[in-house]
């Protein structure tokens, strides 16, 4: 169930990685942006008594669009000016997205604080969600781990046909493959990339509100951990890729739970849930050292 | 026009010695200080006659800031934090600015040479040491320990580097990120199963080197200190020395065989191999001596402090570090001192006393009154304090930097021509 907000945000990361060739820090935090946008909605409709379910979808698409909105605003005000100043220097853009990062985090901070006079926000814990029930061979799961997974599926389903299937999921996969020859043959690469940080936007914000649902508290800075988690997830499957983007997050997700589980025996509780961080990070260091294409990734040989 | 230019070097020269003057006058005033940070500022963003540049940072910096400095122990505090953030920031531009290695665990190395003082500097040692005599005196292990910590940020960058610098540039920001990551959090969960960092709570007290011989000079010289001010002084002149020491280091690599090696390999990967250039040889050079910058000023930091905890590590002060080689300009070392000091003084100057100013404003319940517009300064949220969101201030700068003005402040001139002279 981790593993599926992983995937969501990995996403993000592979998408963009795949039509710019820019690791978008800033990622992290849009997904952040989705987090606190579905806990605001919560706190203001919980009190007039609806149906959770509602509230629920009200929060998922709300935290979608303002999270879209905001990744295309970045891309227009932040990266499009470098690509038009043309410079070749590959850390300038990778700087800009690390400074839009912190720029966010305390944007978010600022308005909050104002707003409320605190920036940590907590969702609202609804009994129907929290019940548990006993599927088929014995599993116990929370409904509302049922719930993240089932909207977490619909929407890689989704963008998976929107890739496959319609033109401009063509036009997206023209651009990655060489932005060049996809403008010679009509595509608009600086709208396929607006629209490429459009969609990968929305799944970093409705993954937000899911990882808000699951852990309850999200504060401004609730972004940079799982947002490093879900790049390693995108690399684990292969950066670009969108397949490998869900393949690699589940896989994580599932590698962090049973390791949580089982670190503190392996260990005789020597060594608790605190190292998984440590042995997530490990993780990306050493794949990225030993197989930077990932698992279902194409390993490119530098073009002179 | 050469006419000119003679007579602003003269006026420049009389405005140094007139800010040193008002300085050692009148320490207390926040005003005096100015003029001779404008002098400073001069003096590293333009062009002039070395003689003149040397003279007047010796002056303002080794005559009117400790004479000043005698009296008002703060400006020995800006300086050793302008310093310790110069050196830090030559040492990163090492990596980023001449090789062109995104380091973003750079915070890291800073760590590993903290530590390494504050363990054995403290009693922390004992608890998982079974022999030894815990804490070290600071005569001579304070010294050692600086040569040390030095070597081992460096063997830490070396065996870091060896594996992660064959990677391609963004993915290498991500390692060195995820690397810097562990060595924080190896910090914070060390305490079990064997005590090595005290965990979350930090080391404390940390031994510091016997400055008796500072205090007795200065007894001599007819004005007695408190050790206090001895210390703050000390500290003053070590990191200078040792911020001096690092400005020539980084100058004369600059101009050496791997200083162009760094270039080229920055300009162009392939073409610097197919030049023969042993491209993972130089760039571990660069990484391991980043790292070493790092590692001296972790120790002289973790002296300083006192105390050390995993909270001084984290992303944030790799950033900050950035932040300050972004702003003078990747690969000048003026500039890159001059980034230092001014996100600095920007820091721990500025935005704080906004902050205090607002403060101020709100519990006097200040009424501001504009033409027909008021606003009750008691109902200002007191989350809106600017000393708080050097985030915000940094990602500001970061992101305009970037797209306006990618070479810097004061661009150096090789990387001046790559990012402007492109098609």
């Amino acid at each position: 169930m981790l593993g599926c907000v992983y995937a969501m945000i990995a996403l993000g990361y592979s998408m963009v990685y795949g039509v710019l060739g820019l690791i978008n820090f800033a990622h992290s935090e849009i997904f952040m942006i989705g987090a606190v946008v579905g806990a605001e909605v919560l706190r203001h409709m919980t009190p007039l008594g609806l149906h959770p379910a509602l509230s629920l979808t009200t929060a998922v698409c709300t935290a979608g669009i303002v999270s879209a909105l905001t990744a295309g605003t970045v891309e227009r005000l932040a990266y499009r000016p470098l690509r038009r100043h043309g410079t070749v220097n590959r850390l300038v853009p990778l700087i800009t997205a690390i400074g839009v990062s912190f720029l966010l985090q305390d944007l978010v901070r600022l308005i909050e604080g104002l707003w409320h006079n605190e920036f940590y926000l907590n969702y609202p814990s609804y009994p129907e969600i929290e019940k548990t029930i006993v599927l088929p061979f014995g599993a116990e799961i929370q409904i509302k781990a049922l719930i993240v997974m089932a909207v977490a599926f619909i929407m890689m389903l989704s963008l998976t046909l929107l890739v496959k299937k319609t033109r401009m999921g063509k036009a997206i996969r023209a651009v990655a493959e060489d932005a060049r020859t996809a403008s010679l043959m009509g595509v608009n690469p600086d709208a396929v990339i607006s629209r490429t940080f459009l969609i990968g936007g929305a799944l970093g914000g409705v993954a937000g509100v899911l990882f808000g649902v699951m852990f309850g508290q999200v504060n401004p800075f609730v972004g940079f951990v799982p947002g490093l988690k879900a790049f390693t997830a995108a690399v684990l499957g292969g950066i670009g890729s969108v397949p490998g983007a869900m393949l690699g997050g589940l896989l994580l997700g599932i590698i962090e739970t049973i390791g949580g589980t089982y670190l503190p025996f392996l260990t005789n509780g020597a060594m608790g849930t605190e190292y998984t961080d440590i042995f997530a990070f490990l993780v990306l260091v050493l794949l990225l050292l030993f197989r930077p294409h990932g698992l279902l990734g194409r390993h490119v040989p530098e073009k002179v | 026009m050469k006419q000119s230019h003679r007579w602003l070097l003269v006026l420049l020269f009389m405005a140094g010695c007139m800010a040193a003057g008002l300085l050692v006058a009148r320490p207390h005033d926040p005003l005096a200080l100015l003029p001779a940070l404008a002098v400073l500022a001069a003096c590293f963003s333009h062009k002039m006659p070395g003689g003149l540049r040397a003279f007047l940072v010796g002056l303002i910096l080794l005559a009117a800031v400790p004479l000043a400095g005698l009296r008002n122990t703060f400006l020995f505090e800006l300086g050793i934090q302008v310093g310790m953030a110069a050196t830090l920031a030559l040492g990163l531009n090492i990596v980023v600015g001449m090789a062109g290695l995104l380091d973003l665990g750079y915070a890291g190395f800073f760590a590993i040479g903290a530590y390494t003082w504050a363990i054995f500097g403290s009693p922390q040692a004992a608890a998982f040491l079974p022999a030894g005599n815990f804490p070290l005196p600071g005569w001579p292990y304070f010294y050692l320990f600086l040569g040390l910590a030095m070597l081992l940020a460096a063997g830490v960058g070396v065996l870091i580097g060896l594996p992660a610098l064959r990677l391609r540039g963004d993915y290498l920001a991500v390692v060195t990120l995820g690397l810097g990551q562990v060595v924080r959090l190896l910090a914070n969960n060390l305490d079990h199963p064997i005590n090595i960092t005290n965990g979350p709570q930090g080391i404390t007290p940390i031994g510091r080197p016997p400055v008796d011989w500072l205090l007795r000079i200065l007894a001599g010289l007819g004005s007695p200190v408190s050790p206090a001010t001895g210390y703050a002084l000390f500290f003053y002149l070590l990191v200078l020395l040792v911020a001096a020491g690092i400005v020539v280091v980084s100058r004369r690599l600059d101009r050496s065989r791997f200083g162009r090696a760094w270039v080229a390999i920055r300009e162009d990967e392939t073409a610097a191999q197919c030049s023969g250039v042993s491209l993972l040889k130089v760039k571990v050079l660069a990484f391991a001596t980043g790292a070493a910058f790092s590692g001296v000023m972790g120790a002289i930091f973790a002296a300083k402090q006192l105390f050390v905890s995993p909270e001084s590590f984290t992303f944030l002060q790799s950033i900050t570090v950035l932040v300050m080689v972004l702003l003078g300009g990747m690969g000048s070392i003026r500039g890159v001192i001059l980034g230092a000091a001014a996100v600095t003084v920007l820091n721990i100057e500025v935005l704080k006393n906004l902050s205090d100013f607002l403060n101020h404003l709100r519990q006097a319940g200040y009424v501001l009154q504009l033409g027909g517009w008021t606003y009750d300064f008691s109902r200002l949220p007191s989350q809106l304090e600017p000393a708080k969101y050097e985030r915000m201030v940094f990602g500001v700068i970061i992101v305009f930097m970037m797209i306006f003005r990618p070479g810097g402040l004061i661009p150096e001139r090789r990387h001046r021509l790559e990012l402007e002279e492109h098609p």
